[in-house]
């Protein structure tokens, strides 16, 4: 056979298996979604996204856990994009790339990978008992900050890496002090990186169960939090409890898949909104 | 040199630079003449980029190098602690080697750094523009256009919009590392007359590696080789009867 044509084919394979992949990949996230949606679809209704649960959570709706994850998650936020937008930018712009640089991102790059757990052991000995925040919203939101915080720093620190050196060395070249710089030339065309790593972030934080488990999130609340400081429900701990720990499983496993469909729904919305901004910028850039 | 009358501008006194712990620049003194034209040629890695960039401390910004010597601007060390870098770069303008517009507006481009200086009536910084860009021969090119995106230029109206941008703070010295090596001969044409016209009111150093360019633009030319200068007289004199072995060998093609 003519080396010509063996390339040929061998490109061809290549590109199948390739294909073959990503198909298999979306095949089964397809598969995924189109479960939770058959069974859970089922169960959503406008009692169940605005009525609390009742008769022993196998009736009623999931109102209380919508607003909890909503309150944690822009609780995770404000701890989570401002402190990790701020380390991203010293990181990557003012800290001098020496040794101690070096080690201190590598401890970042492996923070992000601790186990969910150990963050939520962690919170609760940091914010629940040495701070005294008690089991609240505020401690399990500033534990799923503390966990959202690696990924923040390092997608913010690529989406600054993205920027053309030229960007700095020439506003730099017209009289601009370092900030300047940073602030005029840098940060604008980051910022669309920078919120879309955030945000990704951000979901995966709504949907985790185990670091607010002992830190604030409540088996059963017949009320809405009123303050940081309150106990709440949460779409991920609920459907923990509604799939596991309930007396009836049969009974409430199409609320448990109700429950899973919202949740999943938030997450991938928040991911959608990630794009969307980031294209809006992008666009608005050109 | 050729002209006595002429008065330094910008001068170097025993200027060493080290990256780490290579040596790139070794004890060079050389003055730069107001309203000349000073080329520096080489081959590459001869230090001749590094040494331009010294002229406005950017090399202050990569990490792990170190200066000795002196660099003064109108006889005043640029780098005695009075003296604010921010300033020195004001005054010292720098055009790069690749045209760098930002991705703004062409009047966003040249308005940069009039507002980073605190310009902020608009009038002041609409007239500063066309005024910019008149300099850089490229009003009449783009006058109808001001709002598009630079990036839309081509690469030569690019280099020409970095030069304006370079011009809008009203520098006192340009310096340009390599400005035409990423451009055609068309577009290089142009801004060679450029730089030629810009001596008028500006004191002028260009670093490149043609040296037909450097014959063509310059009214004194420095030659450089490993980090040292090796000659630096009136360009003429450079390119007919240097006084050097070294220059001769490399203007006449024997090496670099």
């Amino acid at each position: 056979m003519k080396t010509s044509t063996r390339k040929k084919i061998v490109q061809t394979v290549a590109f199948i298996v390739l294909r073959g992949c990503l198909y298999l990949v979306l095949a089964v996230l397809l598969l995924f979604l189109y479960d939770i949606g058959k069974k859970g679809g089922g169960a959503i209704s406008w009692e169940f996204l605005s009525q609390a649960p009742r008769k022993g959570m196998t009736a009623g709706g999931i109102f209380p856990a919508i607003v909890g994850t909503f309150l944690v998650t822009v609780t995770t936020a404000l701890l989570a994009v401002p402190l990790g937008m701020s380390a991203a930018i010293y990181l990557n712009e003012y800290a001098r790339q020496a040794r101690l640089t070096r080690l201190i991102r590598l401890a970042i790059r492996n923070l992000s990978g601790v186990p969910s757990i150990v963050y939520g052991l962690f919170g609760v000995i940091l914010f629940v008992n040495i701070m005294r925040f008690g089991t609240s919203i505020l401690s399990a939101g500033l534990t799923l900050g503390l966990m959202t915080l690696p990924w923040t720093i390092t997608a913010s620190e690529e989406a600054l890496k993205t920027v053309p050196n030229s960007y700095r060395e020439g506003a730099l070249a017209l009289g601009a002090t370092k900030w300047q710089s940073i602030r005029t030339n840098v940060l604008p065309y980051a910022v669309p990186g920078m919120l879309t790593g955030t945000v990704l972030g951000l979901a995966r934080a709504a949907g985790e169960t185990a670091p607010i488990l002992f830190t604030g999130a409540a088996f059963f609340l017949p009320y809405l939090p009123k303050s940081l400081g309150d106990q709440f429900m949460a779409l991920p701990y609920h459907l923990y409890i509604m799939a596991t720990q309930h007396h009836q499983i049969q009974q409430v496993r199409p609320l448990a898949y109700g429950t899973a469909l919202v949740l999943v729904a938030m997450v991938l919305g928040m991911n959608m909104a990630a794009f969307v901004i980031r294209f809006r910028l992008r666009r608005k850039r050109r | 040199m050729s002209d006595p009358a002429a008065s330094v501008k910008l001068e170097t006194r025993n200027l060493d630079f080290h990256y780490g712990t290579t040596r790139a620049l070794k004890n060079v003194s050389l003055s730069c003449l107001a309203n000349k034209v000073t080329a520096i040629i080489g081959p590459s890695g001869c230090g001749k980029s590094t040494f331009i960039r010294t002229l406005n401390r950017m090399n202050d910004v990569i990490p792990g190098t170190r200066l000795e010597g002196q660099i003064l601007l109108d006889g005043k060390d640029i780098h005695d602690p009075d003296v604010d870098v921010v300033d020195v770069r004001r005054r010292v303008g720098m055009v790069f080697q690749k045209p760098n517009p930002f991705p703004k507006s062409i009047f966003d481009n040249i308005a940069y750094g009039l507002r980073i200086n605190g310009t902020r009536e608009r009038k002041t910084i609409e007239a500063a523009v066309e005024r910019s860009l008149r300099r850089a021969a490229l009003w009449d090119e783009i006058k109808d256009r001001l709002e598009a995106n630079a990036f839309a230029l081509s690469g030569g109206q690019q280099q020409r919009l970095c030069i304006a941008r370079a011009l809008a703070v009203e520098p006192e010295v340009i310096l340009f590392d390599e400005p035409c090596s990423a451009i055609d001969p068309i577009a290089t044409a142009k801004i060679e007359d450029l730089i030629h016209a810009l001596k008028k009111s500006y004191t002028v150093v260009i670093v490149t590696h043609n040296m037909q360019q450097a014959a063509r633009v310059s009214d004194l030319t420095a030659f450089m080789m490993l980090g040292e200068l090796i000659e630096y007289d009136a360009t003429e004199k450079v390119f007919t009867s240097p006084s050097s072995r070294l220059t001769e060998d490399y203007i006449t093609g024997r090496f670099g």
